[in-house]
C-alpha cells in the first residue's frame, strides 16, 4: 500500500519540522517528508490542501470494551472512535471484564486490534491476578503477549507490601508500574471535597485521597527503585508533590486527563451525571496547577481517560451514575482549544499528545515523523467547525461533558501503519 | 446554568431545593402556607385547588411520618392521593428508576412526591418528566428536604416575626443532614443575622463554612445568645464507629438539656425535625419544655405542603 498525503502543513514536534509539501507513505513507513521522489505511484491520494499532516496521537489511557464487549462489537467502535480523533496509539488499561491477568486475553486483543488495520493498541497488563492485590501476575508471559506496561487501573492494592512486591518484580524485568493515586478509604466518595460538594450534599473525596497515595508510591520508589507512571493527577497538591519527586531524580512519568485541563467541580451543576469522572472534577486552582504542571514538564502527557458508558450507565443519580466519559474523538480539538488558553504553539502543544506519551512507553517508533519512520500520520484540517453532539460520535459511549461544545478543525484522515484507518482518498 | 425549579417566567414549577430560590419566591410559600394554617384550624378543612389533580408519594427511601403529612396535605387540597412506596432493588435500579417515572407519568399524575436515598434523584426525575408534571423533593440523600427547611422557616417567622436578627443554631450531624442543608439556604436568603453549626468535627467538618454558617465545636459557644436552637436527629448508623463512639458520650457533649439551653436566649425556641431520639440528641424535659415547638412544626409541615403543591401545580412549563 502507497499513499501520498499532497499539499499539507507538515508538523512534526519532535524534529521541529514544520513546512509545506508532501508526505509519501509506502509499506508501513515514510518514504518520504516534503518532497516526493519521482516515480513514487501512489495507491491512494490524499489532498491535504489547506490542512496540518502531524504524527498520530498517542493516548495513554482509553478503554476499548474488550475483553468484555465483544458482543457488542467494542472493539470495531472505540478503534473507528481513535481513528476518527487522529489517534493512532492506544494504551488501555487492565481493567476489563475479565480482568486481562492472562497472555491469552492479551493476545486475543492483540489479535483482533489487529485485523482492524486501526490504532496500535498497547494493553497494559494488570499488576496483581484480578486485580484483587493479593498475588502476582505472570509479568514476562503478559509481556511477551503484547503488555507494555502493569497497572491496577482505578483499582488500589490495599496491601502496602503487596504493592512493594509487584513494584519490585516488574522492575526486575524492566516494566513500569502504573498507578493512580488514590486512595482507598479517602477516595469513597464521588465528587471533590469542597464547597461544591458539601453544597450539593455528595461525598467528598479529599484531595489528601491522592497526596497520601501519592507519597506511598514515592516511599516506595525511594526503596525499589523501580519505574512508575502515574496516571491522572488531578490536583495542585498533587502536582507540587510530583515535581519535588522529579527534582530529586525519582524515575516516575505522569499524565493527566483532559478532563481535569477543562473542568471543575461547580460543572457538576445540578448534579450532571456526565461529570461523574474519577478521578473527580477539582477547583480552579487545582486546573491551573495541573496547566502549570504540563507546562514546566512536571506532567508528562495528557490522555483522554476515554471510557465508554451505555446510555442508560450515566440515567441515574450522581452518585449511582457509571463513571466516565468518551474521548479519544474529542482528544486532537480540546488540545487545540488548551493550546490556545496557554498560548502554546500548536507544536508544543501536540508534544503533549505525542513524542512525550512515546516516551512515557519508551517507544520510539510512534509519536513522530521521520523518514523511514513508521507511518502513523493525520491530515487534520484547521478550517472544519462543528459542534460536539453525542449521536454523530462513533464511539459507543455517547456521555461526554463537553456535548454542545464548538471545536474548531477535524481530522480528515488518520493513516495507522501505512493503512488508511479513517478518513476517504482520492483515489 | 439553568435553573431546573423555575419556568421562563421565574416561576416555581418544581420545588427541589431552597438553594439558589429568589427571597420572594420564599416569601410567597411561607405567606400562602400562613393563610393555609389559619384554615386547618376551620371545621371544614378542604380547599378544592386540586380536585381532579393526581399526587404520587414516591418514597424510594421509607418515611412515614414525611409521606402521612404530604398525603394530608394533597387531600386537604382535594387531590387524589397515590402512595408508593418503592423497595429498592440493587445497583441496577438506575434504570427502573426513570421508567417507573415514564410509568407513572403515563398514568396521568400530576404531582409526583419523590423522597429518595441519593443526593440529587429528584432532579434526574424532574428533567425526565413532561412539562406538566410537577416534583416536589421529600429529601434525596443528604442533599435537601426543602419542605422542612420551609416549615422550619414558618415556625421561626410565627415565633420570632423577622429574621434579620436572629441567631439560629443547627445542632448535630450537619455534615449527612438534607435538612440541615434546606434551613442553611433558606435561612441566608431570608436574610437571618448569624446561622450557626454545631457539632463534633467529624460531623460538622470545618467546611462546612462555606454554606455560609459559623461552624463552632462546642455547644456553649453555639447556641449561646441563640433564637432558635434547631437540634437534628442523629442516624443510629453514626452512633458508632468511626464517627462518634457512642449515643452517650453524643448526648454528654452535644445532648440539649433544660441547663445547657440556658446559654441560649431566655425566649429562645427549640426545634426539631423529627422523629426524636429521647436522651441521645435531647432530653425529654426539652422535648415536652415550654421552650419546645417541636409539634407546632408538624402542623405547620402540613399548611407548607399544601403551599407547595397548590403553586406549582398553577405554574406551567418547562424549566427555564
Amino acid at each position: 500500500m502507497k499513499i501520498l498525503i499532497q499539499g499539507g502543513r507538515i508538523i512534526d514536534p519532535n524534529s521541529g519540522l514544520d513546512q509545506q509539501g508532501d508526505v509519501a507513505v509506502s509499506n508501513g513507513r515514510i518514504a518520504s517528508l516534503g518532497r516526493v521522489a519521482q516515480g513514487f505511484q501512489p495507491d491512494k491520494v490524499i489532498d491535504a490542501s489547506g490542512c496540518w499532516v502531524i504524527p498520530g496521537l498517542v493516548d495513554l489511557n482509553a478503554r476499548l470494551g474488550e475483553p468484555g464487549g465483544e458482543h457488542a462489537h467494542m472493539l470495531q467502535s472505540e478503534l473507528a472512535a481513535a481513528g476518527a480523533g487522529g489517534v493512532t496509539s492506544v494504551v488501555c488499561p487492565p481493567d476489563t471484564s475479565p480482568v486481562l491477568d492472562e497472555p491469552g486475553l492479551v493476545e486475543m486483543l492483540k489479535f483482533r486490534a489487529q485485523k482492524r488495520h486501526a490504532a496500535r493498541v498497547f494493553p497494559l497488563g494488570a499488576l496483581t491476578r484480578g486485580l484483587l492485590g493479593e498475588s502476582l501476575t505472570a509479568m514476562v508471559e503478559l509481556a511477551d503477549a503484547g503488555c507494555v506496561g502493569f497497572g491496577q487501573a482505578d483499582v488500589p492494592v490495599l496491601n502496602t507490601q503487596t504493592l512493594q512486591r509487584a513494584m519490585q518484580y516488574a522492575s526486575t524485568h524492566g516494566y513500569t508500574t502504573w498507578l493512580r493515586p488514590q486512595d482507598t478509604w479517602l477516595g469513597k466518595g464521588v465528587a471533590a471535597s469542597g464547597a461544591y460538594a458539601t453544597r450539593l450534599g455528595l461525598a467528598g473525596i479529599p484531595v489528601m485521597a491522592e497526596t497520601i497515595a501519592l507519597q506511598t508510591i514515592f516511599d516506595l520508589v525511594r526503596a525499589t527503585s523501580a519505574r512508575v507512571h502515574l496516571q491522572r493527577i488531578s490536583s495542585a497538591a498533587g502536582v507540587a508533590l510530583l515535581k519535588a519527586a522529579k527534582a530529586e531524580g525519582l524515575p516516575v512519568t505522569a499524565d493527566v486527563s483532559m478532563n481535569s485541563l477543562f473542568l471543575i467541580d461547580n460543572d457538576i451543576g445540578f448534579f450532571d451525571s456526565r461529570m461523574r469522572l474519577s478521578p473527580p472534577l477539582r477547583g480552579s486552582r487545582d486546573r491551573t496547577a495541573l496547566r502549570a504542571g504540563l507546562q514546566d514538564g512536571t506532567i508528562d502527557a495528557i490522555v483522554s481517560d476515554h471510557t465508554p458508558v451505555s446510555e442508560d450507565g450515566k440515567l441515574l443519580p450522581f452518585a449511582e451514575a457509571e463513571v466516565g466519559a468518551t474521548g479519544l474523538e474529542l482528544l486532537l480539538n480540546l488540545l487545540l482549544r488548551l493550546a490556545k488558553d496557554m498560548n502554546l504553539s500548536t507544536a508544543d502543544a501536540l508534544k503533549f499528545v505525542t513524542m512525550r506519551p512515546a516516551k512515557v512507553l519508551d517507544k520510539n517508533s510512534i509519536g513522530h515523523l521521520s523518514v523511514h519512520g513508521q507511518a502513523d500520520v493525520v491530515v487534520f484540517d484547521p478550517r472544519t467547525n462543528w459542534t460536539v453532539n453525542s449521536g454523530q460520535l462513533l464511539s459507543q459511549g455517547k456521555h461526554t461533558p463537553f456535548s454542545g461544545f464548538e471545536m474548531q478543525g477535524k481530522v480528515k484522515a488518520t493513516v495507522v501503519n501505512g493503512h488508511l484507518a479513517y478518513g476517504s482518498s482520492a483515489i | 446554568m439553568k435553573n431546573p425549579q423555575l419556568n421562563k417566567n421565574g416561576e416555581l414549577i418544581h420545588l427541589l431545593s431552597t438553594e439558589g430560590l429568589p427571597k420572594d419566591i420564599l416569601t410567597h410559600i411561607l405567606d400562602t402556607a400562613a393563610n393555609f394554617a389559619s384554615i386547618n384550624d376551620r371545621e371544614v378543612k378542604k380547599l378544592p385547588l386540586l380536585r381532579g389533580k393526581t399526587v404520587f408519594n414516591l418514597f424510594f427511601e421509607n418515611s412515614t411520618r414525611t409521606r402521612t403529612t404530604f398525603e394530608i396535605a394533597a387531600t386537604r387540597l382535594s387531590a387524589d392521593v397515590m402512595n408508593l412506596d418503592i423497595a429498592r432493588s440493587s445497583a441496577s435500579k438506575g434504570e427502573s428508576l426513570l421508567d417507573t417515572i415514564a410509568n407513572l407519568a403515563a398514568m396521568a399524575a400530576d404531582i409526583f412526591v419523590v423522597r429518595h436515598s441519593e443526593s440529587g434523584a429528584p432532579y434526574l426525575i424532574a428533567q425526565h418528566l413532561p412539562p406538566h408534571i410537577h416534583v416536589v423533593n421529600a429529601g434525596d440523600g443528604r442533599h435537601a428536604h426543602p419542605t422542612q427547611g420551609l416549615l422550619d422557616m414558618l415556625t421561626i417567622r410565627h415565633y420570632k416575626k423577622d429574621f434579620s436578627n436572629l441567631t439560629v443554631a443547627i445542632v448535630g450531624d450537619v455534615l449527612h443532614s438534607r435538612v440541615a442543608r434546606s434551613d442553611i439556604h433558606a435561612l441566608t436568603t431570608l436574610g437571618c443575622a448569624e446561622v450557626r453549626v454545631v457539632g463534633p468535627k467529624t460531623l460538622v467538618p470545618s467546611d462546612m463554612a462555606a454554606l455560609g454558617v459559623r461552624v463552632c465545636h462546642s455547644l456553649q459557644e453555639g447556641i449561646t445568645g441563640a433564637d432558635v436552637v434547631i437540634m437534628l436527629r442523629l442516624q443510629n448508623e453514626r452512633m458508632s464507629g468511626a464517627l462518634l463512639p457512642s449515643s452517650h458520650e453524643f448526648f454528654k457533649s452535644y445532648g440539649l438539656t433544660q441547663e445547657k439551653l440556658q446559654w441560649a436566649k431566655s425566649d429562645a425556641i427549640v426545634m426539631h425535625p423529627g422523629p426524636i431520639n429521647r436522651g441521645v440528641e435531647i432530653d425529654s424535659a426539652v422535648v415536652d419544655g415550654v421552650q419546645s415547638v417541636i409539634l407546632p412544626q408538624v402542623s405547620f409541615g402540613i399548611a407548607v405542603r399544601m403551599a407547595v403543591m397548590s403553586i406549582v401545580a398553577a405554574n406551567e412549563g418547562d424549566a427555564a
